[in-house]
């Protein structure tokens, strides 16, 4: 059966330069980057080259990129290392209401160590209001986190203007920018920011190899303590090869990605606008114009999300949902309840994400398919039997 | 694929999806809140279940629980009916998903609630009082938030705690359902918890 990848938030596939530069890490170039020896030193280069590759993308310095294996651990070193390295200074942290797991449980572990964070809302379309950042800000705020982009509704927020609030009260900035890097332009300097996270596998690299961008001269205090790897601020034996499909992935996306955007965007818009033109009660989640090029998401109403990631699973295409039954929490997206989403709307997200690769005619065939698998759910909904003898019919 | 071959072969074949206009009994468990919701109709004759239509909002294990549901129970009586357990239905889908049990526990309640709501329609019409058309019951859960299993406060978004009770809570593995942190036993189902 014909198979169209349509979950980029999930994982981009890996490119097959990247691959290829990747292989002979895993075969004879195996050496430890610490260790002395010519073999060692070799890898050392590979992780050194990665490092620029990956600056150059964000327009950053070589040392102020430090690998991890995930967003998630650059998301906690961030938020954990930047508020205990300020431990004397204060206790607060400022949060979107829309952040990544991996923020907002990284602040409710601090919330047990002594911090209290303050969650910033957002509006109906997924934004973050700057001035309610600003407002939220304490004399005890020592931190704040907002994300540069939503995996889910795949709004983009007005990073750099909640920046520059930040450092005009010397307070600490990190941005999750794990959906955005590689897809849209980012740049450390114009955003602003003191930290910015990002993760290879959101643009065609390996999963297992991601990266904390950290501003020079910034205190941080590391999750894993143990050797000098990473200037002492991240221990442990370097994943050599992945880092090396970072550097690769980086390289390309910055060759790339104006093109793959504009493509993927192009393609993304017919989805927008036509997906709620054959099914009725759909609507579109996050912001209609300031969103990632290749992004679209809604809610279906009456109908749960996990029944349609399956419906539509069997018919070849796989995308995302931010339901509660797709979760293993079993909670509905709390991205969705925040942006003021009703519960029973909120279950029927359905998340398309289109990768280097996804044509016109794949979005075409998914319009087609689309349609029938909402309609035999919906033949087996209570909530849609009422809406329609509500509706006289 | 997370499912069994025979949850996925209910959830694509469902058996008697549908309403019925005239049914004996009603019931519906769950709220769109917390994920799902089911609606079972019965038609009663001879203390024997002669038809049954569900519909439901909810994931595939929900969907395909109400089919396997519906498809036990019919032409059982009503005593048989009610002796179906989550854990019988459960176990002919060839097993869940420990996260999804909590589906099954639906099912059953569905069709144990329409079995209830008839046996309460027949007491009404012995008692002569006016028979006719009973409106079905207003489920009891529509509307309302997940609860706190210990003082039944609303537990909102992402957390994991009772702001009413103060409880700290977490999801039991084997039915899905909130538990008190640190106690040896769920609330819900009693299964043993893991201990880190």
């Amino acid at each position: 059966m014909r198979r169209i990848y349509l979950d980029h938030i999930a994982s981009t596939p890996v490119h097959p330069l990247v691959l290829e530069e990747m292989l002979p890490y895993l075969k004879e170039r195996f050496g430890n980057p610490q260790s002395l020896h010519a073999d060692g030193q070799e890898a050392m280069a590979a992780l050194e080259e990665a490092r620029e590759k990956v600056a150059g993308l964000l327009g950053a310095e070589s040392a102020e990129v430090y690998f991890t294996a995930s967003g998630s651990e650059s998301n906690n070193l961030a938020v954990k290392g930047l508020a205990l390295a300020q431990r004397e200074k204060g206790n607060h942290l400022v949060l979107s209401a829309v952040e990544h797991q991996s923020v907002l449980h990284a602040a409710k572990s601090l919330e047990k160590l002594g911090f209290t964070a303050t969650l910033v809302s957002v509006d109906k379309q997924g934004r973050v209001d700057p001035e309610e950042v600003r407002r939220a800000l304490r004399k005890e705020t020592v931190l704040v986190s907002v994300m540069l982009a939503n995996g889910e509704v795949g709004t983009i927020e007005p990073v750099a203007e909640i920046a520059e609030i930040c450092r005009s009260r010397k307070i600490l900035f990190h941005s999750d920018a794990v959906d955005a890097v590689g897809n849209i332009p980012v740049n450390v300097k114009t955003l602003g920011v003191d930290a910015l996270s990002l993760a290879a596998h959101q643009f065609y690299g390996p999963k297992g190899a991601a990266a904390l961008f950290l501003k020079k001269a910034t205190r941080i205090l590391p999750l894993i303590d143990g050797g000098i790897q990473e200037g002492g601020r991240r221990a442990g034996t370097e994943n050599v090869a992945a880092i090396v499909g970072l550097g690769k992935a980086a390289e390309l996306a910055a060759a790339e990605m104006a093109a793959r955007g504009l493509l993927q965007s192009g393609l993304r818009d017919k989805l927008m606008v036509e997906l709620p033109r054959r099914v009725d009660r759909v609507v579109l989640t996050g912001h209609p114009v300031e969103r990632l090029p290749h992004h679209a998401s809604f809610c279906v109403e009456f109908i749960e999300g996990e029944g349609m990631l399956l419906g539509l699973d069997m018919k070849g295409i796989a995308c995302s949902s931010g339901s509660a039954c797709t979760s293993k929490a079993l909670k509905a997206s709390h991205v969705l309840l925040a942006m003021g989403l009703d519960h029973a709307l909120a279950q029927g997200s359905v998340v398309f994400s289109l990768v280097d690769g996804t044509t016109s005619d794949d979005i075409g065939h998914l319009l087609e398919v689309f349609p029938p698998v909402i309609d035999r759910l919906r033949k087996m909904s209570p909530l849609y039997t009422k809406y329609l003898e509500e509706k006289g019919q | 694929m997370i499912y069994s071959d025979k949850v996925m072969e209910h959830f694509t074949n469902p058996r008697n999806v549908g309403v019925i206009k005239d049914a004996d009994g009603v019931g519906q468990v769950g709220n769109p809140v917390c994920g799902d919701m089911m609606t079972f109709y019965i038609k009663v004759e001879n203390e024997r279940l002669k038809d049954i239509k569900f519909q439901t909002f909810g994931c595939g294990a929900a969907i395909a629980v109400s089919s396997m549901v519906s498809e036990m129970a019919v032409g059982k009586t009503l005593q048989e009916a009610m002796a179906i357990t989550n854990t019988s239905v459960a176990e002919e889908l060839g097993g869940l998903p420990k996260n999804k049990l909590h589906c099954s526990n639906l099912g059953a309640d569905a069709l144990h609630a329409a079995i209830e709501d008839y046996r309460k329609r027949q007491e009404s019409t012995k008692k002569g009082e006016p028979a006719g058309q009973v409106p079905p019951p207003e489920s009891k859960e529509e509307h309302e938030e997940c609860f706190c299993p210990y003082c039944e406060g609303p537990i909102e978004g992402l957390d994991e705690f009772c702001h009413s009770c103060e409880v700290e809570l977490e999801e039991c593995p084997e039915c899905g359902k909130y538990t008190r942190k640190g106690d040896e036993t769920c609330i819900s189902c009693g299964a043993a918890l893991p201990r880190k």
